[in-house]
């Protein structure tokens, strides 16, 4: 059922070496493959279009729902709708992600849009992680949108890495945030050759005592080029902070624009941004300890993006 | 830079101290320069300096900000390149050598300022310098002997959150985790409290007498300075003296004492009053 190139891809992308236990969806090349469902998180096929629902009952604690797509035909290209609704007081850990394996000619390419609902007292930690790879000529194309509610007093934890080998990429992520809700959105981000990135972000204050932060760390190399537009709007009395910070490298482009927009008389927004090199003292401290200069490269971007 | 007030019998010390003697050394340094574009002109930082290390002892390098101390180090640990010049390890040139291939053989240093970094934790930093020989024991225990406590600091990212003091102490963990032979310490005390202090001395001279390397300790205080084997005053981009600690150090508190100094610029023709 699952060969080598797709465990490969399942443990990249999902931390997963298998089919994995408790509640789960796995999507191979342009269709469900294998789906399981627990007593409190139902996973279920859409019926109207390609996609899934996950549903996690009110109260569902320390439990996690693993969600991952792989694609090893070339020239698949699918869009996908997944809903994924958190209940009431719950927590759990919901392992998202997008492995590509290309080695023919054709464009292989995965628009995934989740739509995320985060309930009263609800908790998530979100991790989305997106790969490529294959000796093909095709391209590896990977455009998530993501739309995200937390509702009153929820708290969502958002991790979303792209590190290696996707071409193209435009992600999208809205956020709306009620009374007393946080989101932490983490981005990472490397483009290699001449590969292409886009993110745009866009979070909306509505309610009283609402929290952001928004965060991108990334780092382009070769003559990869990247933009960056986070916004955030505060129509309440909320609280966000914008952070872009980036390494570039050989001919690499970057473009970061946070941006921060009050509505509210009580609302306190901050920004930051840095583009630069990777500090010649850093590399020079760790080749007095006996690295050389590639292996002093190659940790200082591991530690930046972790 | 600020001038230097150190003046009396300079010839006569680095004539038996330095050229006198021919023992086999482990750092020799002959005829170093460094020179830097300022604007339109150019000027030395190090100045023709011929200079050697042995083995065993304890050295202590001092003189007035901007004298050329860090630039020094640096240029033994590769990190500067001398504009002219030979420098020998073992009586190997390695004057062309990089920084890697230092430290392979085994120079040491710990910065001035150590350099921060994004995402990199303590405990990613303390294994690198420990290298294959790296168990958690040790690591742990490189930290504890600098008054870190392991749990609290090892997952800690080496970036603006750390203090100065805590920077220092991580670095100077990380130089001695790494063993080199020849390890230069760029002012180990700047930050650390004073109650740290002979905790400090007491860790750097632990590991010389280990390891019976060469240590040279970059620094301004007496405490520290009067325990060296020698002393090496670098002022002016040149070795101003050098000598066995008693014999330097009155030297040098009778220039660094004066509080005419500022008017008279040590300047050896000004008429002394003190
Ligand atoms: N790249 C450079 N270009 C121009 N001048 C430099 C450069 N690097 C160092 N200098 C100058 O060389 C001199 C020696 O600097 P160095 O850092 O070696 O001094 P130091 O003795 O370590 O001083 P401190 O006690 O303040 O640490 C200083 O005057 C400094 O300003
Ligand atoms: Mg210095």
């Amino acid at each position: 059922m699952l060969n080598a190139i797709d465990k490969k891809l399942l443990n990249t992308v999902a931390d997963l070496h298998d089919v994995p236990q408790g509640a789960y969806s796995i999507r191979k090349d342009g269709a469900g493959l294998s789906i399981n469902s627990t007593d409190n998180i139902i996973v279920s096929q859409k019926k109207d279009r390609q996609g899934i629902n996950v549903i996690v009952k009110p109260g569902t604690r320390n439990q996690s729902v693993h969600i991952p797509v792989i694609i090893s035909l070339s020239g698949v290209k699918e869009v996908v709708y997944n809903t994924i609704d958190i209940g009431e007081d719950s927590d759990v850990l919901v392992v998202a992600g997008c492995g590509i394996h290309n080695s023919g000619s054709k464009e292989s390419r995965h628009d995934g849009v989740h739509e995320i609902i985060v309930r009263k007292n609800a908790k998530i930690r979100y991790v989305e992680k997106h790969y490529g790879e294959g000796e093909g000529t095709g391209k590896r194309v990977l455009n998530p949108k993501t739309i995200v509610h937390v509702y009153e007093g929820g708290t969502a934890d958002f991790e979303m890495i792209q590190i290696e080998g996707v071409d193209d990429t435009y992600r999208l992520t809205e956020a709306k945030l009620y009374k007393n809700a946080t989101l932490t959105m983490t981005e990472k981000l490397m483009t290699h050759r001449d590969q292409e990135a886009k993110s745009d972000v866009i979070v909306e204050l509505l309610g009283k005592n609402s929290s952001v932060k928004v965060i991108s760390r990334s780092v382009a190399k070769g003559s990869s080029a990247q933009i960056f537009q986070p916004r955030v709007i505060a129509k309440a009395e909320g609280k966000g902070h914008v952070e872009c910070d980036s390494i570039i490298m050989d001919n690499g482009k970057i473009r970061s624009v946070p941006e921060i927009w009050a509505e509210h008389p009580l609302a306190e927004l901050t920004h930051e941004a840095a583009i630069g090199r990777i500090a010649g003292e850093q590399l020079i401290k760790l080749m007095s300890l006996g690295l050389t200069e590639e292996e002093a490269v190659k940790i200082v971007i591991e530690g930046f993006l972790r | 830079m600020t001038a230097c007030h150190f003046s009396a019998n300079i010839g006569t010390e680095i004539e038996d101290s330095v050229y006198g003697r021919r023992k086999q050394s482990m750092i020799r340094l002959e005829d170093i320069s460094v020179k830097a574009v300022n604007g339109d002109s150019e000027i030395d930082i190090l100045d023709n300096i011929s200079v050697s290390f042995e083995e065993g002892k304890f050295y202590c390098i001092t003189g007035p900000n901007g004298g050329g101390k860090t630039t020094f180090a640096k240029v033994i640990m590769g990190i500067i390149k001398p504009s002219s010049g030979k420098l020998y390890f073992n009586e190997k040139d390695i004057t062309e050598s990089d920084i890697t291939e230092r430290a392979k053989l085994g120079i040491g240093y710990a910065f001035q300022y150590p350099p921060k970094f994004k995402g990199l934790r303590v405990r990613d930093i303390l294994k690198i310098a420990a290298g294959a020989n790296g168990d958690m024991e040790h690591i742990n225990r490189s930290l504890t002997n600098l008054g870190l406590n392991p749990e609290e600091y090892l997952d800690r990212e080496i970036d603006g959150s750390l203090s100065g003091g805590e920077m220092k102490r991580i670095e100077i963990a990380s130089v001695l985790l790494k063993q080199p032979n020849v390890i230069i310490f760029d002012e180990p005390e700047a930050g650390v409290d004073l109650w740290s202090f002979d905790e400090l001395i007491n860790v750097i001279k632990e590991n010389h007498n280990k390891n019976g390397g060469i240590t040279i300790v970059i620094s301004h205080q007496e405490r520290l300075l009067s325990t060296a084997d020698e002393i090496v005053v670098i002022c002016n981009g040149g070795v101003q003296k050098i000598g066995p600690a008693h014999k330097i150090l009155p030297q040098i508190k009778s220039d660094i004492c004066c509080k005419f100094r500022d008017v008279c610029r040590g300047d050896e023709d000004a008429e002394c009053d003190r």
